[in-house]
């Protein structure tokens, strides 16, 4: 299959794998530690796992738009707020 | 509390749908995203840019020009729209024979093409041999879409509100007809103003519905092309240009697709992002 229409890099493409890898990684883990039903967090949301990590990483995508415009490369910034929001998400919303 | 089960069957069922998403969704968006971060000049060929296109949009004049003008058109339609189609809805009949009538009126502009009525519109408000924009000049008004952005954004909101204020119609509608009449009884009895049973009683039970044609009609608005490009196609200047007329305009027209796929990338996290509130809001009240 020709596949060079879709233009692949490494980044992006390491970044899809991240991606479906964390999707995966949310199965694995209601598999081997059940008890991924909704629970209420600070924000006042019922959340899963599946959606903390939506939420992690759609508020990834803003942190990325925010310290691009704001502050433009090198990117380490925005990778540590993006990890600590993502941490924050997991552990509070 | 959900409940959890354990057949693990539907996975199946979901399957075809995956496919489907994969296919016209995943994929395509994954090819954006390749997009966003090189050049090309055609023939397959690309060049690696890295976040450089992201950087450009996100201080590009001329992105934030569009954005803003996409902002206050959704924000306008909204606040036209959903008020006049509750205020449409309200004053429908509950039973009866001009039931029927009604419903097929208020469904008639939503089974018109968006081309077509960028079309119907265009010609409609010329000036010189449209309908409207002849009664408008003969009222002394000087109204030409063709030349003055405030008499185009004029028009372009007039045409979203004939073609999609029927949707909030039939929305409203079909949450108001669901109460009970238990509830205007028992509000009758209260001796309850119109205004209080609108306010406890219909306002309340519409929530939901309302929710989901707020909801609609953003994300509709929000990325609306047809109409506007067809009827003034982005001018006068670039006054009616939006969102994504601007992207077309980028994509197709420069052949830029690299800022093009980073334009696209901001426009739908956007749009996600107030999707989800919006879905947040919806289901929030949902029993568990």
């Amino acid at each position: 299959m020709d596949l060079t229409w879709m233009a692949w890099t490494w980044p992006t493409a390491a970044l899809f794998v991240f991606i479906f890898a964390s999707i995966a990684l949310m199965g694995v883990l209601e598999w081997k530690f059940p008890g991924g039903a909704p629970r209420r967090g600070i924000l006042g949301l019922d959340t899963t796992r599946g959606d903390r990590l939506f939420l992690s990483l759609l508020g990834s995508a803003f942190i990325f738009l925010g310290w691009l415009g704001l502050m433009g490369t090198p990117l380490w910034g925005f990778l540590a707020i993006a990890a600590a929001w993502s941490a924050f998400v997991f552990w509070k919303v | 509390m959900a409940t959890k089960t354990d057949n693990q069957k539907a996975w199946f069922f979901v399957l075809p749908v995956v496919v489907l998403v994969a296919f016209n969704a995943l994929i395509p968006l994954m090819t954006v995203v390749n997009y966003s971060v090189q050049e090309t000049f055609g023939n397959n060929l690309f060049f690696w840019e890295g976040v450089g296109w992201f950087e450009q949009v996100l201080h590009s004049e001329r992105f934030h020009a569009a954005l803003g003008r996409q902002l206050m058109f959704t924000g306008i339609i909204l606040a036209i729209e959903i008020p006049l189609g509750v205020a449409i809805a309200l004053t429908m009949p509950r039973q009866g024979p001009w039931v029927p009538v009604c419903l097929v009126l208020m469904a008639l502009p939503l089974l018109i093409p968006w081309n077509v009525v960028g079309s119907m519109w265009n010609i409609f408000a010329l000036p010189e041999i449209g309908l409207l924009g002849r009664a408008i000049n003969a009222m002394g008004i000087d109204y030409n879409y063709t030349q003055q952005p405030l008499a185009a954004w004029f028009t372009v909101i007039l045409m979203d509100v004939w073609h999609w204020t029927s949707l909030v119609v039939l929305l409203a509608y079909a949450g108001l007809i669901s109460i009970p009449d238990a509830y205007y009884q028992a509000a009758k009895i209260d001796g309850a103003k119109a205004w209080a049973v609108f306010r406890h009683i219909q306002l309340p039970k519409m929530k939901r519905v309302l929710t989901i044609a707020i909801l609609l009609r953003f994300i509709d608005s929000f990325m609306i092309y047809t109409e506007p490009f067809v009827l003034t196609g982005g001018g006068p200047g670039n006054s009616t240009t939006f969102l994504s007329i601007d992207l077309v305009k980028i994509a197709l027209g420069q052949f830029d697709l690299g800022p093009a796929g980073a334009m696209s990338l901001i426009y739908f996290v956007i749009t996600l992002l107030v999707s989800w509130v919006f879905y947040t809001l919806m289901t929030r009240d949902d029993p568990k």
